[in-house]
């Protein structure tokens, strides 16, 4: 236990060179390439996600926005090594503070991604044991990673409690999750996501079950949470008005693909992608009572069924013949004023490689990208 | 306001369950409650879980019983009905589940399942061949093909599925449609599809929507009034922009708040978090239920139950909240909360 | 009412995307040929093959070998089985008094199945029916059944038995009864159970705004979704009934010789086990085959009815389990 928790510092200090510890705001913590994953099914194997790319940095938070089954869960549980048994690695790295962690066996990255990345499931509930306290689930990442006793781990508990707000730590470590109401047992998951102090969360639609008013709390809990640790933070959810509140940068997935990425304010100002175009247009803001909303029509392709080429080609309403022949690569596309000068490398000459192409942060800033053939006219039109 | 069609008053519901941590097994699920709903209006009802939303919507489906309160159709009282008169009130009022996958038999073709009111309405479409028409007419206004009748709701998604539920509801050509949060499962997209829908059935059928939601975005979107429901009592109602953009009651305000918006012009704003979570229904607090997560609660709070203030607004909306200290954003505030001190 | 609404909806047939379609053949021909579908599975047609041999023998069988079965040949007593050597009818070996096993077990078959599956039949109708209907109804009518079920339930059966035998004459149709009574219990709870969790859900709910009659809910909604179970554990129940009425015949008050069931035939043989053990041996094989093909046809049933579940008949058997990838360890 002890030289367990000893050799995982020193792992990642051989790797990184860094103290992963000290990161310094927006540093890239994270970064992501070509991400794909497998899942084996009965009808063969089945791309669940496809050459996904982003970087997450340290004090900020990336969104990882899409509708169900779009594959936004599979990529937090690939990056947090936590696959369902029938779903593969394929492809890709998954670099966290220097390490690679798809290049580790899952015992070495049990070691060094433990402390390292912490995550938050949607349903707290089932992702509690009911029959031990909240005590004993808490210090448990103290007693493995640290190898601390149990009284000093439940010592360690009650700090923590106190962390993420939950009033009389004291008295309420010994209680069992069923006596937590839903807005704090998603405060002890995010306290033991955070116990070790690590340089990434991910948390996977952390307020999709809770009401209005605690999921404000919750949020403003992980954003204390990020400034205090320096925290890279890669939200996963499926409401734009969330990802608008709470997000530095997004990634927009669609069928297991990486759609559109960029700074928030960007992004959803100027949408590249007609998905994500379309995604906005369906929120009902600004706009008179019962006035039609713009629908994207259809419904997202089976995984099992996605079309060469575009994946979005179905539904988008400005498709052409190229979009059914190649799929576009996520490349970077600049802002709207310079638009001639960008048309040069796009438009109608798409990238001949279908991988992406991963969006390079310029001057510390993320790029943005998008995975069109045309995400210059549907920023002008 | 359109002329009532559906009068609520003073509804009433206590469910007895085991015993809780204080010793109380009764949990008052609706607490007097009093609306209104006008031939092709809708009404928004919003509240968080727990707080006698769905109740309401199954008290008024007959599903329960209440204890005490009327409801009144046209005049009539559905709650002492019997038998074909029973079915009458039960043909003019109906309703879309919030489940598009638990809502409808596996077991049964989507033509089944829309025609499964009328083996209990049997005079509305007497012959085999009227229902299958009418099926088909039914799948067409929904936006689905006639031949989906023959298939099974797992060969749907989940936004067709929900068209099913809503063609359901329609068979018996009701008066009243009451909607369960019948978007919140379904993603962003296909929501945006389903609500034209809605919109689109009630201009053409003069239907009268009670839309429950939970978001309030979509509730915005689609009502024209709307009451806030907080444990068990409706504690603010009045015309959709007036109490979005004028909140009189707190908890209304914290609840605009709290819901994240979707503004790309990146400005912050400061909201209004809340303290704590919303207490047990076995166990409400005393006086103003909203007393113990209530920015400006004071003593009298606790001791007396506020009532309801029909605010008036420069302009004719009436609005009323239950609040002793209504939030002064507008004038006209009645001298209540002054002479209660 | 409606023509102007038709013309506004036009458009969305075409927008609302097809369909998934989860099984190409499912969708075409509307409803997939259950006959078709179960040639594709090889272990439920063998099943259903096995089933039907066994029908048919206890049928035909009976006719054309009962005065095999009684005809005593103390020259042949006790031969054991596997060889022509006797006579095709000696092939499974002959009893202690010379009598053909085979044609005792075609006889036997008659007797089993004429006792098993009414037994089975009358318990399953009133056990689910009382089940469904205490399930949907909660309340004082399930607390009241449930009682009568753990009553019968922790009577001995056995005992129930020998005294009503005792008392009545143990004929066929007595024990008939008395099986299926000491059965219904097992029927009630698992009926109910499934019908309390059914009538929570929201298509029930549903029904009931529409103003449908209990009656007509459990018809329609209940019924058809516990079906399944209660055959499968039918098809178990036919195993327990034929062993309760063997040891009914050990006891003297089962089927009474000259007739002959399996499982008389089973306690019959018990004491010859180490001389001359086909005698107990045979007639055990076919009680535990005509089990299992019940069993297995059962379970292909079940998974057929759903239709949530009949993909799963299409697929190649293994792959249905999914193996837990090893990740090798780069350098």
């Amino acid at each position: 236990m002890k030289t367990a928790a000893e050799q995982a510092p020193a792992t990642a200090a051989a790797h990184a060179g860094t103290s992963a510890a000290q990161a310094k705001a927006h540093d890239v913590v994270l970064q992501v390439q070509d991400l794909a994953v497998d899942i084996r099914t009965h009808r063969g194997t089945i791309r669940a996600v496809n050459s996904v790319a982003f970087e997450a940095r340290a004090g900020e938070t990336l969104a990882l926005l899409g509708e169900s089954g779009c594959g936004k869960s599979m990529t937090a549980k690939a990056l947090a090594g936590i696959m369902d048994p029938v779903c593969d690695l394929a492809d890709g790295q998954i670099v966290l503070n220097g390490t690679d962690l798809a290049a580790l066996t899952p015992k070495e990255r049990l070691k060094f991604a433990g402390p390292e990345l912490g995550i938050v499931f949607q349903d707290a509930l089932t992702a509690l044991n009911p029959v031990y306290t909240v005590g004993t689930q808490l210090g448990e990442a103290f007693r493995i990673h640290r190898g601390l006793n149990a009284k000093q781990a439940r010592l360690e508990a009650i700090d923590l409690m106190k962390r993420v707000g939950i009033p009389e730590p004291e008295s309420r470590v010994n209680s069992y999750p069923h006596q937590f109401s839903g807005g704090m047992r998603q405060r002890i998951l995010i306290a033991m996501a955070v116990a070790l102090n690590p340089s990434l969360l991910i948390a996977d639609e952390p307020t999709t079950a809770l009401d209005v008013t605690v999921q404000a709390q919750i949020m403003q809990l992980l954003r204390t949470l990020r400034e205090e640790g320096q925290m890279a933070v890669i939200l996963i959810t499926h409401d734009l008005a969330v990802v608008a509140e709470e997000a530095d940068s997004v990634a927009v997935m669609y069928a297991g693909n990486v759609v559109e990425s960029g700074p928030v304010a960007e992004v959803f100002a100027d949408p590249r992608h007609p998905y994500t175009k379309g995604l906005l247009e369906s929120v009902p803001v600004h706009l008179e009572r019962g006035a039609e909303l713009n629908s994207i029509p259809g419904s997202p392709p089976e995984l099992h069924d996605i079309p060469p080429g575009c994946v979005y080609q179905s539904r988008c309403p400005m498709v052409q013949a190229i979009c059914r022949a190649e799929r576009p690569a996520l490349r970077p596309v600049t802002p709207p004023v310079s638009g001639a000068g960008a048309a040069d490398g796009a438009g109608l000459t798409p990238a001949q490689d279908s991988r992406a192409i991963t969006p390079i942060s310029a001057e510390g800033r993320p790029v943005r990208a998008a995975a069109c053939h045309f995400s210059e006219e549907i920023s002008n039109g | 306001m359109a002329e009532p069609l559906l009068t609520i008053e003073g509804l009433t519901k206590t469910f007895h369950v085991a015993k809780s941590a204080s010793g109380n097994t009764k949990l008052k699920a609706l607490d007097g409650i009093s609306l209104t709903v006008g031939r092709g209006e809708t009404l928004g009802l919003v509240g968080e879980s727990g707080c006698g939303k769905s109740t309401l919507a199954r008290t008024l489906m007959m599903l329960e019983t209440p204890d005490e309160g009327t409801v009144s159709f046209e005049g009539t009282n559905p709650f002492g009905l019997r038998g074909k008169e029973l079915l009458g009130w039960r043909r003019r009022v109906q309703m879309v589940f919030q489940d598009p996958f638990a809502s409808l038999n596996a077991r049964m073709s989507a033509g089944d399942i829309i025609a499964e009111p009328w083996a209990t309405h049997r005079s509305l479409y007497p012959t085999s061949r009227e229902r299958d028409a009418r099926v088909r007419e039914l799948l067409h206004m929904v936006g689905l093909r006639p031949s989906d009748a023959r298939k099974s709701p797992q060969e749907f998604s989940g936004g067709q599925r929900q068209r099913i539920g809503i063609a359901r509801a329609l068979a018996l050509n009701p008066d009243v449609i009451i909607l369960d949060e019948p978007v919140s499962a379904l993603d962003l997209s296909v929501q945006a599809q389903v609500l034209n829908l809605l919109n689109e059935l009630q201009r053409e059928l003069g239907v009268s929507y009670i839309f429950i939601s939970h978001d309030l975005t979509v509730v915005r979107h689609v009502a024209d009034r709307v009451a806030v429901m907080y444990l068990g009592r409706i504690i603010e109602t009045g015309q959709t922009e007036e109490v979005f953009d004028h909140p009189r009651h707190p908890y209304t305000a914290a609840l605009m708040s709290a819901s994240p918006k979707l503004d790309v012009s990146g400005a912050k704003r400061d909201r209004i978090v809340l303290k704590g979570e919303l207490p047990s229904p076995l166990d409400p607090p005393s006086g103003c239920r909203f007393r113990t997560r209530c920015w400006q609660a004071q003593d009298i709070c606790a001791k007396v139950s506020p009532e309801p203030q029909v605010i008036t607004a420069p302009d004719g909306r009436r609005h009323s909240a239950e609040c002793h200290f209504p939030l002064d954003s507008l004038k006209g505030l009645t001298g209540a909360a002054a002479s209660a001190l | 009412m409606t023509s102007s609404l038709t013309d506004g909806a036009a458009p969305q047939p075409s927008a609302a995307a097809q369909p998934p379609t989860k099984n190409t053949e499912d969708t075409k021909g509307g409803k997939p040929g259950l006959f078709r579908l179960l040639l594709k599975d090889p272990f439920a047609t063998v099943s259903a093959l096995v089933l039907i041999f066994v029908g048919l023998t206890a049928l035909i069988g009976p006719p054309l070998m009962g005065e095999l079965a009684t005809k005593q040949n103390l020259l042949f007593a006790n031969k054991a089985p596997f060889t022509f050597a006797h006579g095709w009818e000696y092939f499974l070996g002959s009893d202690s008094l010379g009598r053909s096993m085979l044609a005792r077990l075609v006889v036997a078959s008659r007797t089993t199945l004429s006792v098993a599956l009414p037994a089975v039949a009358i318990a399953l109708l009133i056990g689910s029916l009382w089940g469904v209907w205490a399930g949907y109804h909660r309340g004082w009518r399930e607390n009241v059944s449930m009682r009568i079920a753990d009553v019968i339930l922790s009577f001995p059966s056995l005992l129930l038995a020998v005294v009503v035998l005792y008392i009545f004459s143990p004929s066929a149709a007595n024990i008939v009864l008395i099986l299926a009574l000491t059965r219904i219990p097992i029927y009630l709870r698992t009926a109910r159970a499934e019908s309390a969790e059914l009538q929570s859900r929201t298509f029930v709910d549903a029904a009931r705004t529409f103003g449908a009659k209990p009656n007509a809910i459990i018809v329609r909604h209940v019924i058809p979704v516990v079906l399944p179970t209660l055959l499968t554990l039918a098809t178990l129940e036919f195993c327990a009934v034929m062993l309760a009425e063997s040891s009914l015949s050990f006891l003297g008050i089962g089927i009474q010789p000259p007739d002959v069931s399996w499982g008389l035939m089973v306690s019959q043989g018990r004491q010859y086990l180490q001389t001359a053990w086909w005698l107990s041996i045979f007639p055990g094989v076919a009680i535990v085959i005509t089990t299992i093909a019940a069993n297995v046809l059962a379970a292909w049933l079940r998974i057929a009815t759903d239709p949530a579940q009949r993909w799963r008949l299409a697929l190649p058997r293994k792959r249905l389990i999914a193996r837990i990838p090893v990740k090798e360890a780069k350098p």
